[in-house]
């Protein structure tokens, strides 16, 4: 493939400049053919994005066989990264977690996770009939919020099965909390395990400074990082790391069972793109994120009532490190849930943050953002304390509770089902998912026990206005349980 | 040689004036900043392409933007204002002894420097003792306060760049917390013409009515800006700028104005029916 290429290459995005100005004659897939076949879409989305909305052919390289410029730009990435190598996920960061686990763990192998796992990690145990032993996190019983797993704790499952094939880690939690990841490989790595990372919100620890450090260099053997979340990538598109001791051919035979055989380009292209742009400038765009993070947390916290919280978290347990990028607010002694506040902010302000939950509410800051968009989320909060503020007695008071695993995921997912209202399904064990999307933490995953706490919190969480997903019921009145 | 300015007032309507020469061109932290010197309207200045001001037609917009709150009521003493950056809204305020304090809060100081440097004829109060300059967000200066003005003017740019959040539900809600209970809030409302303008204009009108009781919409002639039409709004928690308005205590300050007069003062309260039936409107 002729010269050495440096982080100021973009193959794919030069491929595709050069296919643009060919002026190539489609015969082939996708029909649009440039967008000469939806004229509504290419007015939509501009007829530069539609004339590189291709097939894999020769020049542009293919997804599942990456030879040429696409090999080029995952090997670009990877030594971006600081890995071996990497592959790129089109299905998202979900496609990317579940090629690591159906590569480590076959039908029935054991794997330790935390319980507060994103539920594509869980989808994935259903998919490849892994055992998960799970770790409970730690609990900040003020914000209610789960932790990152204890250091002794996960240790102590490493220890009690030695004979388990991976330890899955959060990179951080999706509200910017770190376990002990160096102390976790090494206690892992002695056992024989993998350690697979989800770095979904971590793609900025790979470029920034003075940010908590990066799975693959704490020798993760692997990692899917979302490079659209805080990268500036598009919607969809990540990143798979891998390390020396994984085999290369094999894990892209098992990214394939995962994702699609036609692999958009815009999604490739924008992955490219954004890993120059990080590699070249992200320890200035991150530092400067950090800083209207922690402009926005000070300000925040001066009007009283709201806690935006931050590194003194750590308490080099179940918080090993703190992701200071975040900006995560608690919002209960106003005596609003943070998912009231979440919707006044969108309905009455017009400002779109990422989630809230039972106490607290998440702000994605990244590469997009500017000082002033910050000060209307930070005067918006003003507001809202001001005009909706109310008594804080008679609130949730708790987020994570300990489930109790009876069946596999996968065993119960594929059991006989019965559908039950929510209430009378105390005691039986649950047949599906029960997730509040986002975080898209499973409250209760399959195979767990249904306990009268749990059904209060989900009724509590619909009653808020909590989106409830999973459920085969959409709204939320029966449950599937397992019939044993 | 033909230098001509031109503004696009929709992507099919061009607004030109010939140029005779650029005076200054900058990019400021926030903004591009422009001055022009032409026959037609004098010196004028641009931010990121859009008019701001001329020296020609500047007088109609800070009479209209000040003196129809400083009639409503004449013992107005302490003063913020947002944005105007060129100084004309502050030398128009000057003009009243019975002010004592006014607040500037310019987010861009090289507008302000730009405009001392070449547009002396607005930006010629700055340097009354009274006049205080701070160079940060409006947004963020306001969420503090609490209680403490007579009356805000919000001469902001379009809500499309470094002035959007000043057309904003916070911001509002933050000056009606830092007005005083007679305060006044006066704010440059757009045109209900061109739909991007309008649009502009029914946000504003309905962030506004959500917080005060009282909140009308008089108008002005500009012929620089957007369509010419151009509107004010005036919001308050109790003084209404008609009942209330104390014309003939105006009146007694002699002050010479070239647009604003107390005739004026109720008819341009007066609006084409297609803008009151937009103000009943949701904004899109």
């Amino acid at each position: 493939m002729g010269a050495v290429l440096s982080q100021k290459d973009a193959p794919l995005f030069e491929a595709l400049n050069k296919y643009r100005g060919n002026r190539i004659v489609p015969f082939d897939v996708p029909g649009h053919k440039q967008g000469k076949g939806n004229k509504e879409l290419m007015d939509f989305l501009g007829e530069k994005c539609l004339s590189v909305d291709v097939n894999s052919m020769k020049p542009l390289d293919n997804l599942a066989r990456p030879v040429g410029v696409i090999k080029q730009a995952q090997q670009l990435a990877a030594e971006a990264f600081g890995s071996k190598g990497s592959f790129f996920s089109v299905n998202g960061t979900t496609a990317a977690v579940q090629a690591m686990i159906l590569y480590a763990c076959k039908s029935g192998d054991k794997i330790i996770m935390p319980r507060n796992v994103h539920i594509s990690a869980i989808n994935a145990l259903i998919l490849s009939g892994a055992a998960p032993v799970y770790v409970n996190p730690g609990v900040d019983k003020k914000l209610g919020i789960s932790l990152g797993m204890p250091i002794d704790e996960v240790i102590g499952a490493i220890e009690k099965n030695s004979d388990a094939k991976a330890v899955f880690i959060n990179n951080p939690t999706y509200y910017g909390v770190c376990s002990n990841i160096k102390k976790i490989v090494s206690a892992a790595h002695r056992h024989g395990m993998l350690v697979l990372a989800d770095e979904a919100h971590g793609t900025h620890f790979y470029f920034g400074e003075g940010l908590p450090p990066p799975a693959m260099a704490c020798g993760a053997d692997m990692s899917s990082v979302s490079m659209h979340k805080t990268g500036g990538s598009l919607t969809q598109s990540s990143v798979l790391l891998f390390g020396e001791g994984v085999n290369e051919g094999y894990l892209r035979q098992v990214l394939g069972l995962c994702q699609t055989t036609s692999a958009s380009y815009l999604l490739l292209s924008s992955l490219d793109i954004a890993r120059r742009n990080l590699a070249l400038t992200g320890k200035g765009i991150f530092s400067k994120v950090a800083a209207i993070a922690k402009y926005a947390r000070d300000e925040i916290n001066k009007i009283g009532g709201y806690y935006a919280y931050s590194e003194e978290l750590i308490d080099n347990n179940a918080v090993c490190n703190f992701d200071t990028t975040k900006l995560s607010v608690y919002t209960r002694d106003i005596g609003l849930a943070g998912i009231e506040v979440y919707d006044l902010l969108r309905d009455e302000y017009g400002i779109q943050i990422e989630f809230g939950d039972i106490g607290n509410i998440l702000a994605i800051i990244s590469v997009g953002d500017s000082e002033l968009a910050i000060e209307r989320l930070i005067s918006a909060l003003y507001e809202i304390k001001r005009l909706y503020s109310k008594d804080k007695s008679g609130m949730f008071d708790h987020e994570y509770i300990t489930p109790t695993v009876e069946l596999t995921p996968k065993g119960a997912f594929y059991s006989n089902k019965r559908s039950v209202p929510l209430k009378s399904a105390v005691g039986s064990i649950c047949g599906e998912f029960v997730m509040s999307y986002p975080p898209g933490i499973p409250i209760l995953a399959p195979g767990e026990r249904i306990t009268p706490e749990i059904i209060e919190y989900i009724l509590y969480a619909k009653d808020k206005g909590c989106v409830i997903t999973g459920m085969e019921d959409m709204t939320v009145q029966n449950i599937n349980i397992a019939e044993v | 040689m033909e230098l001509w300015y031109t503004e696009q007032h929709t992507p099919f309507v061009g607004f030109s004036i010939k140029v005779e020469r650029q005076l200054y061109s900058e990019k400021s932290k926030f903004q591009r900043i422009d001055i022009f010197e032409s026959k037609e309207f004098g010196r004028f200045l641009t931010l990121d392409g859009l008019m701001m001001v001329t020296q020609k037609d500047e007088f109609i917009y800070h009479d209209m933007i000040v003196h129809v709150a400083m009639a409503t009521n004449p013992s107005v003493k302490n003063v913020l204002v947002i944005g105007a950056g060129d100084g004309g809204t502050v030398r128009e305020l000057t003009r009243y002894n019975t002010i004592s304090n006014i607040d500037m809060v310019e987010i861009d100081e090289q507008v302000v420097n730009v405009c001392k440097r070449y547009l002396p004829q607005t930006a010629c109060g700055f340097d009354d003792k009274r006049v205080n300059l701070y160079f940060e967000d409006g947004l963020k200066f306001v969420r503090s306060k609490c209680g403490e003005y007579d009356l805000i003017i919000v001469d902001s740019t379009d809500p499309f760049g470094p002035g959007e959040g000043l057309f904003t539900k916070e911001f509002y809600g933050n000056c009606h917390n830092a007005l005083k209970d007679k305060g006044i809030l006066v704010n440059q409302h757009e045109s209900p013409y061109y739909e991007y303008n309008a649009n502009a204009m029914k946000r504003a009108h309905r962030g506004i009515k959500s917080f005060f009781p009282i909140c009308m919409v008089y108008q002005a002639h500009i012929p620089t800006y957007p369509s010419g039409h151009w509107l004010f709004g005036i919001a308050s928690k109790q003084l209404d700028p008609i009942k209330d308005a104390n014309l003939d205590a105006w009146e007694k300050l002699n002050l010479n104005t070239k647009y604003y007069n107390t005739k004026l003062h109720k008819g341009c309260f007066a609006l084409p029916t297609y803008v009151i039936d937009m103000l009943k409107e949701k904004a899109e």
